[in-house]
């Protein structure tokens, strides 16, 4: 197979006529092989076996049960469940804070004095340390008893409060926690958008007049159109995959206030008290119906965006 | 204070004699794959596993050892995918998914033999489903209040022996400023301790085993009860405030600070407690005491065990194993203070001569007859354990979301067994 794609040094004694007729289809093909393989065998294949799973009661032991639509309906009235997906649409929102934050800073860094690059590295720091370090930072930070901003409350004379114990509260707490580098993220986005910005349309909205805000809006902004689009990418992801910090800060408590879909998968199937594969299989599909949309939206806007070249 | 002596030494070293001689038979592979993953754990288990070896020539032994988190995932992989020869678990309704799928070997043979029926008698029902024995203990600890002495002293407080006096002792320390109990319960499980003491001595072991079976409505009035009992600490203000923020380590400064007396906690908290400066002169022990005086004292007292999965290849040495771990002088060695600094289960074993592991010895064997329970996540299934101990947790934290609570636990009752 492989020879019919070689240069073909011996036309009378190529491979059959076939091959060497389809050879420019062929090629791509096979290049693209092992990659479509491993989609398949490794992304689509769970997904259908997700979906599939979740019309079953399976203890991941013994034999499946069909149970049809039950999980879906047990998911219905599951208040856990609906505390997580209102959970996961705060982070989806809060989340996209980050961009206008990282675009702020980044105009911020984005001059000439001695040190930028020290400067620059230092607010990119946050993100480079782990998730897992991130959590325990501000658990710390946050902690009643001992923490930095209960001293810092007290200072200024308003009751200490336990931003991670209380119900109303700790969601917000970890979404802050999880800005922190994701701003970060996006001024690094935002820095190397703002190098590729043409000087010469800068100058010439200069010469029009064109200051401040007006310029940000109509004359930067524009420009920096793929930074965005990226930064809006792996903050909606970002967002959906807020696992880690969940788990380190709060456990998903105080009693389940701070779980979101992913996290609560876990909690069904895989964790210590779960093994419920059908149900968390369910939660997953909820959870990939969700991504789609974004999904979808992502692909239709890159493909508008090819299509216009 | 009270060391139980070995009764007869001959005996012991004759047991071990009669051991030797079977021995030299075994040969092959002997996998054993262990959650012993702690430091001092681990060193027991690794000896453990040289000293067979030693007495079994010809028999190799493969140890893994596996993280002791990681493991309770693990373990459904291996059984049915690999299974080892032998492997460690937990007693009681955790090792029911495992019985009911057929992947533990049914080990009622052991049980039936004179060594181990007399000497084990006490955990027997832990590892007992559906009338057969699925595996052997070899370790476990006395939970109960570990508090100040010396705080207690300075308050001219004695330990409680009931109920009564165990709030009244609370309200002085109230009024001195000091927190009756500290407790962390962001990780759920310290909070099912309270409800796992509070309900036996309530309502007494029997109920409290029907109620993790699942055979008695969460709505009922016992429980209500058992609620209300654990309310009138609530309102006191007798646990640490923010507790939902720490896990059971981040408790223990607060009693080592002297700003809580005591905690309701397995005997596990006692080292780090000692670590961080606590003298035996300052740290004691009590059981907790009654509630409803007419109903008989019952104790949590989670037990570690061995099993042989069914599909284990070289299940001759395994059973040889299971005999070694359980044998008086094994379980005397691995409990020591320098091994586990746990309970041997064994009851022709010794006890290191420890202050707190001997109160513990003691209130097990001889002050316990309602019963030993495993503890709130053994003894109900895994997913009931899991929804009544957020629930547990919500109610100590907003106890008038108790209507609520019981609710959902009811639910989930329904929908579980």
């Amino acid at each position: 197979m492989t020879t019919a794609t070689l240069p073909d040094t011996h036309a009378d004694e190529g491979g059959p006529g076939w091959i060497r007729r389809n050879r420019m289809t062929l090629a791509p093909l096979l290049f693209l092989l092992p990659g479509a393989i491993f989609f398949i065998a490794y992304v689509i294949l769970p997904i259908l076996q997700s979906f599939q799973i979740s019309f079953f009661r399976w203890d991941g032991l013994g034999e499946p049960e069909f149970v049809g639509l039950a999980n879906y309906q047990e998911l219905s009235t599951d208040r856990a469940f609906e505390v997580s997906l209102w959970n996961n649409l705060k982070w989806l929102v809060l989340y996209l804070l980050a961009i206008p934050g990282g675009l702020f800073i980044a105009l911020f860094l984005n001059q000439t004095v001695a040190g930028i690059r020290i400067y620059k590295s230092l607010f990119f720091f946050p993100f480079v340390i782990s998730q897992v370090v991130v959590g325990l930072v501000f658990t710390w930070f946050y902690d009643p008893t001992f923490g930095l901003l209960n001293t810092l409350l007290e200072g200024i004379g308003i009751s200490p409060i336990n931003v991670l114990g209380d119900p109303t509260l700790a969601t917000y707490g970890v979404i802050i926690a999880g800005l922190w580098p994701q701003i970060a993220y996006c001024m690094i986005l935002y820095l190397t958008g703002l190098n590729a910005v043409d000087p010469e349309q800068i100058e010439a909205a200069r010469l029009d007049g064109a200051k401040g805000l007006r310029m940000l809006w109509h004359v930067i902004l524009p420009q920096l159109r793929p930074a965005t689009f990226i930064a809006f990418v792996v903050t909606i992801i970002g967002a959906l995959r807020s696992f880690d910090l969940i788990s380190i800060m709060t456990n998903g408590g105080p009693f389940g206030s701070t779980r979101v879909l992913s996290f609560y998968m876990f909690e069904k199937a895989l964790s210590e008290y779960g093994f419920r594969m059908g149900y968390g299989a369910a939660i997953a599909v909820v959870l990939f119906l969700i991504m789609l949309v974004f999904i979808a939206y992502f692909l239709w806007s890159m493909w508008r965006q090819e299509r216009g070249h | 204070m009270l060391r139980t002596t070995l009764t007869a030494a001959a005996a012991l070293s004759l047991a071990a004699g009669a051991v030797h001689a079977q021995d030299s038979e075994l040969s092959g592979t002997l996998t054993i794959f262990s959650d012993m993953s702690n430091p001092a754990p681990r060193a027991v288990m690794e000896d453990m596993a040289a000293r067979f070896g030693e007495m079994h020539p010809d028999l190799e032994i493969e140890l893994t050892i596996i993280d002791r988190e990681a493991y309770k995932t693990q373990i459904r992989n291996f059984l049915t995918a690999n299974p080892p020869d032998v492997a460690n678990w937990y007693a009681a309704n955790r090792m029911a998914p495992y019985v009911d799928a057929g992947l533990f070997e049914d080990v009622s043979d052991l049980w039936a033999e004179p060594e181990i029926a007399d000497n084990l008698a006490s955990t027997k029902g832990a590892l007992t489903l559906d009338g057969k024995q699925w595996g052997v203990p070899y370790t476990y600890y006395q939970w109960g209040v570990y508090y100040r002495e010396d705080i207690y002293e300075e308050l001219g407080l004695e330990e409680p022996q009931d109920w009564e006096t165990f709030k009244s002792n609370c309200q002085t320390m109230l009024d001195s400023g000091v927190k009756c109990f500290t407790v962390g319960t962001k990780f759920l499980w310290t909070a099912a301790g309270w409800f796992d003491y509070l309900n036996m001595r309530t309502n007494g072991y029997d109920f409290h085993m029907q109620l993790t079976q699942g055979e008695v409505e969460w709505t009922d009035e016992r429980v209500r009860q058992t609620f209300a009992n654990w309310r009138e600490l609530i309102d006191m203000g007798a646990f640490i405030d923010n507790h939902q923020s720490y896990s059971w380590q981040e408790a223990l400064p607060f009693m080592v600070n002297g700003e809580a007396a005591a905690y309701l906690m397995g005997n596990f908290a006692v080292a780090p407690m000692r670590e961080a400066g606590l003298s035996d002169d300052q740290l004691d022990f009590y059981q907790f005491p009654a509630i409803n005086p007419d109903v008989e004292l019952a104790e949590d007292a989670p037990t570690d065990t061995f099993h042989i999965p069914s599909g284990a290849e070289n299940k001759e040495a395994a059973r040889e194993f299971l005999r070694f771990v359980v044998s008086a002088e094994n379980q005397t060695q691995i409990n020591s203070g320098d091994g586990l600094g746990q309970l041997p289960v064994n009851s022709q074993s010794s006890v290191d001569d420890d202050e707190m592991l001997n109160q513990g010895f003691e209130m097990l064997s001889s002050n316990a007859p309602g019963g030993i329970a495993q503890f709130f996540d053994r003894d109900a299934p895994a997913e009931m354990a899991s929804v009544a101990m957020e629930g547990f947790q919500e109610f100590m934290v907003f106890p008038d979301n108790l209507e609520d609570i019981l609710g959902r636990l009811e639910q989930a009752r329904q929908r579980i067994y």
